[in-house]
């Protein structure tokens, strides 16, 4: 599995994933892009979870942009429709409901992909389309060099990976700044991934040039951490591993990546402290300069060994 | 009864607690539907004795003695799915959503639907009950309609094996998936701990759930991480009608059960936590089970 979704832009992307929820993607993602404007490092962090986009809390402020996304749905008129159930019959997704007898059919909004098969199936003429808003892109001005790109979907929509695309373009795209901004080509954009391994995940991941994989020392975590591997790999995706709360549980991660030869980027000790301070909505490299030193030690590593991203593709 | 366990933000110990509300009920028909990255199992070690296929969708396959290249389907594809390689049309399966529209445009037939078959159904007995999970191959779509499969195979076992309750491990977010696990279940347990996002993703996780009706519960994990938090969720709980279950504390007893595979009841059943999921379980049981019965009587009395 491979993507080759064409790419305009010269940004270099790092997506910053795991299986398992609660590992600690936000932490690594916030603290990664702080560490990195603190050096004037030209920065956007996109916010993948859109059913829950939470970076955005440890930078006070609001956004400077909001742009709606929306996504095509059919519109069916009763009056022209025929009733040959050829849309229903094309629709994959079983979102065309229909009652011949009474003249009743309507698409079910909930269902609808929004692919157009529909369109392309009536010969009648009574199917259009009508655009509906999903969610919504924020974008936040953190510094001069570093933006914040969040998706936020709107409960109720049957799948975010139309917002992830779009907010990872957003991230990408150096030739729209925002007023008094510099974002250079080249620039790094942070790709906070949903959690799992299902569509969200795949479609953040296969728009990165490298993958972070944040990972706890369980049973648990393990067992996710090889799922992601695994998927990371069918899709040819170089990636590293940040152990989140070293010291708690086993060695079962440690072990299972020295035996594999995977890098182990980063071990994050478990501090009561740390989790107090990331639970207060504190960035927890503030007062901890060692982590921030390591994270943009961290950056460079992989910066330049897999380089710019625009010779890619 | 059908008891969904759910949290918006990962991580929030929502299996830990799963698998001790289930040595509790022990005997119990155990559903994990977080189908992504199913992980009950791993404590439990239940006995596969049914394996079901699950098609979790379709996706386009070109066939290159059949095409001429013309790029029909690469117009109407809405998902950027279809792509030129070396002069060659082909198709990202990353972006293909599995529409078949492609298929239906080429004028030569050269694009077939293939199911995708790789996710997995899995049910058997475990030292609590039964025991039904499952696993979503990577990047396949239709996890809601897995989670449903699950629950399904869950109240069919139920019914075989007369096990009164059933309890559902629920996926994280807020999405379909979600809805899926919790939709016609009896109780809602929503398992938060005390940070910033621990309270937003609360709070969209209530709109989906208000949805729905059931008795809903709150369980405030970890909540000595953070006592100012903590009352902050409390006050938004009881602001909101939503009843708090009750408070873990953070505990290294927990995930030192879970690394010897256990539940935290089989691994310290008179630690303090232990006790206190004891406490939750009867609050949540003796109050549901009172409201249905008001909710019956009320049904059954004449006009």
């Amino acid at each position: 599995m491979t993507t080759h979704a064409a790419r305009n832009d010269l940004a270099f992307r790092i997506a910053i994933a795991s299986g398992k929820g609660g590992t600690g993607k936000t932490f690594v993602a916030t603290n990664l892009f702080y560490s990195l404007l603190k050096q004037n490092i030209p920065v956007t962090l996109a916010d993948c979870d859109a059913e829950g986009p939470n970076d955005a809390i440890f930078f006070p402020g609001r956004p400077v942009r909001s742009l709606p996304v929306t996504r095509r749905t059919p519109v069916i008129d009763e009056r022209i429709c025929t009733f040959c159930g050829k849309c229903r019959q094309f629709c994959s997704f079983h979102a065309i409901f229909m009652l011949p007898v009474s003249r009743v059919i309507r698409c079910m909004d909930e269902l609808c992909h929004g692919c157009g098969a529909c369109l392309y199936a009536c010969d009648a003429g009574a199917i259009s389309e009508k655009e509906v808003q999903m969610g919504e892109l924020n974008v936040f001005s953190v510094t001069r060099t570093a933006r914040i790109v969040e998706s936020r979907m709107q409960p109720g929509f049957p799948s975010p990976v139309t917002l992830i695309k779009a907010a990872i373009r957003e991230a990408g795209h150096a030739n729209t700044p925002l007023p008094g901004h510099s974002v250079l080509p080249g620039h790094t954009v942070l790709l906070d991934a949903p959690p799992g391994i299902g569509c969200p995940f795949v479609q953040t991941v296969s728009l990165a040039d490298y993958v972070i994989l944040v990972t706890e020392p369980t049973p648990f975590g393990l067992s996710d951490l090889k799922q992601s591997v695994e998927c990371l790999q069918t899709m040819e995706k170089p990636f590293g591993v940040v152990l989140n709360r070293a010291g708690t549980g086993n060695d079962g991660v440690n072990e299972y990546l020295d035996k594999e030869g995977f890098p182990l980027l980063m071990e994050i000790p478990f501090e009561r402290e740390i989790a107090f301070n990331y639970a207060r909505g504190r960035l927890v490299c503030k007062s901890w300069p060692g982590f921030q030193h390591a994270l943009v030690k961290m950056h460079e590593l992989i910066r330049r060994t897999y380089g710019n991203g625009h010779h890619q593709r | 009864m059908e008891t969904a366990i759910i949290s918006g933000k990962g991580g929030t110990g929502k299996s830990c607690i799963a698998a001790a509300f289930a040595s509790l009920l022990n005997p119990v028909v155990l559903a994990d539907c977080d189908v992504e990255t199913a992980n009950l199992f791993l404590l439990f070690d239940p006995l596969p004795e049914e394996t079901q296929v699950f098609i979790g969708g379709r996706s386009a396959h070109i066939d290159g003695t059949l095409c001429t290249n013309c790029g029909l389907c690469m117009e109407y594809c809405r998902y950027d799915a279809v792509y030129l390689s070396d002069g060659q049309v082909a198709i990202d399966e990353a972006n293909c959503e599995g529409c078949g529209l492609c298929s239906r445009v080429c004028p030569r037939q050269a694009i077939a639907m293939v199911d995708n078959d790789k996710s997995r159904l899995y049910s058997g007995s475990f030292r609590h009950g039964q025991m039904i999970y499952a696993r979503l191959a990577p990047g396949e779509d239709n996890s809601g309609k897995l989670v449903g499969l699950v629950r399904e195979k869950a109240s069919a076992l139920a019914l075989d094996k007369q096990i009164e309750d059933i309890l559902i491990d629920g996926p994280p977010g807020i999405g379909c998936p979600v809805m899926s696990a919790i939709t016609g279940v009896d109780r809602v347990v929503i398992v938060t701990e005390p940070s910033m996002s621990g309270l937003l993703d609360l709070q969209r996780l209530l709109e989906v759930v208000n949805g729905f009706g059931p008795s809903t519960w709150v369980i405030l994990n970890k909540h000595d991480l953070h006592p100012a938090m903590a009352r902050r969720i409390e006050s938004f709980c009881r602001k909101s009608g939503i009843a708090i279950a009750g408070k873990l504390p953070f505990d290294p007893l927990v995930p030192e059960a879970m690394v010897h595979c256990k539940s935290i009841i089989e691994w310290a059943p008179h630690s303090g936590v232990a006790r206190e999921l004891k406490k939750i379980w009867n609050t949540i049981t003796n109050q549901t089970d009172n409201n249905l019965w008001k909710h019956k009587t009320r049904v059954s009395t004449p006009d």
